[in-house]
């Protein structure tokens, strides 16, 4: 489970973020992007995130993964494929082993959606 | 009205464990040492590799051995009967050993011992195909085992690790012969992820091909301290 662990970093980055406004905001949803080619599980990320924001400033905060394709690039055949994860990583057409990674190989925090805060803005 | 905003944040969920990965290869650096992290799932056989290793290149190298794959005192006993410094790193239920972890074993390596004495630091990680790879500790090489018993699809199943590894050791070998195990099936699944690892097929029983690995493990610490002498 280390999807716990790395939930931990996140709540800890957008913390850092959260509190570095000038005033502190209504954090709506935060987007990830989670590459195919790693080893963290979307739902278990989810869960754990769940977890871990109940009663804390982020409870109720949406977390949207977007999942990125594994796509890698075949220098013989000068051009991208897609490889197949637990059943062929090498190029489909000339059979070279997988070794320029464009995408898949992605954890990252994207973005923060967020609002005013409702008394601020509310008169 | 209900106004959202976005804020870029573009920063990689690792980030705070990679930094300490950096962190913990400068200190190895600093004290001319080069680290391996050895990588496999329960059972593969790194504990025994260790013993093997330690018995035979202890007069060669002056080794440490940072053991995170730990459930008992047990295997620090095994491991100390070579008079090799054995830290023991408390991962509790962690499937994996992280950066920070292995900073506390460098703390202890550096306030308990002469640390500028090393050449060689051993990392065995926890037994586990899956988070290890993930997770650098600020090692020099990636060493991943295999062994036979596992079947040869696991490199498809678990690409990550075997992707990253610089040297794959099929372990076990001896055990092949009884085995319905496609041993060139293995490699070829092997080489769709990494073309360039070293496999090296040992069998701890028998002593098959260890010295093989004694040679990669010798190697690979003079072409880390060529490097560590350019920087300089």
């Amino acid at each position: 489970m280390h999807e716990t662990d790395m939930t931990k970093a996140l709540i800890l980055t957008v913390k850092d973020w959260y509190y570095s406004q000038p005033e502190q905001p209504k954090i709506e949803k935060i987007h990830l992007i989670v590459g195919e080619f790693t080893c963290v599980e979307p739902v278990s990320l989810q869960f754990a995130f769940e977890v871990q924001t109940r009663n804390t400033f982020l409870a109720g905060v949406e977390l949207i993964i977007r999942d990125i394709p594994l796509i890698a690039f075949c220098h013989s055949c000068q051009q991208e494929y897609q490889p197949e994860i637990g059943l062929q990583y090498s190029c489909p057409d000339c059979k070279s082993p997988m070794e320029d990674i464009r995408s898949g190989r992605e954890l990252k925090i994207d973005r923060i959606e967020y609002s005013a805060v409702a008394n601020s803005v509310v008169p | 009205m209900h106004q959202t905003f976005n804020a870029a944040i573009e920063l990689n969920l690792l980030h705070a464990n990679q930094e300490g990965a950096d962190h913990n290869r400068e200190h190895f650096d600093r004290w001319g040492i080069t680290c391996l992290n050895l990588m496999s799932s329960p059972g593969a056989g790194k504990t025994v590799l260790l013993e093997q290793t330690l018995a035979a290149l202890k007069d060669k190298f002056e080794m440490a051995v940072i053991e995170g794959d730990m459930t008992t005192e047990l295997d620090a006993d095994r491991l100390r009967k070579y008079d090799v410094p054995v830290i023991p790193i408390n991962t509790g239920r962690s499937c994996h050993l992280d950066s920070k972890m292995v900073a506390g074993g460098i703390h202890t390596l550096e306030h308990q011992y002469n640390p500028t004495d090393f050449d060689l630091v051993l990392v065995e990680n926890v037994g586990n195909l899956v988070c290890p790879a993930e997770f650098e500790v600020g090692e020099h090489a990636k060493v991943a085992l295999l062994s036979v018993t596992e079947g040869e699809d696991k490199p498809l199943k678990y690409p990550v690790m075997f992707q990253e590894a610089d040297c794959l050791l099929i372990t076990k070998t001896d055990l092949a012969p009884y085995l319905d195990i496609d041993l060139e099936r293995l490699t070829a699944n092997v080489r769709q992820m990494n073309k360039d690892v070293t496999i090296i097929h040992v069998s701890a029983k028998t002593g098959a091909g260890l010295s093989q690995w004694f040679d990669w493990v010798g190697d690979r610490l003079k072409q880390n301290q060529a490097s560590l002498a350019r920087q300089i």
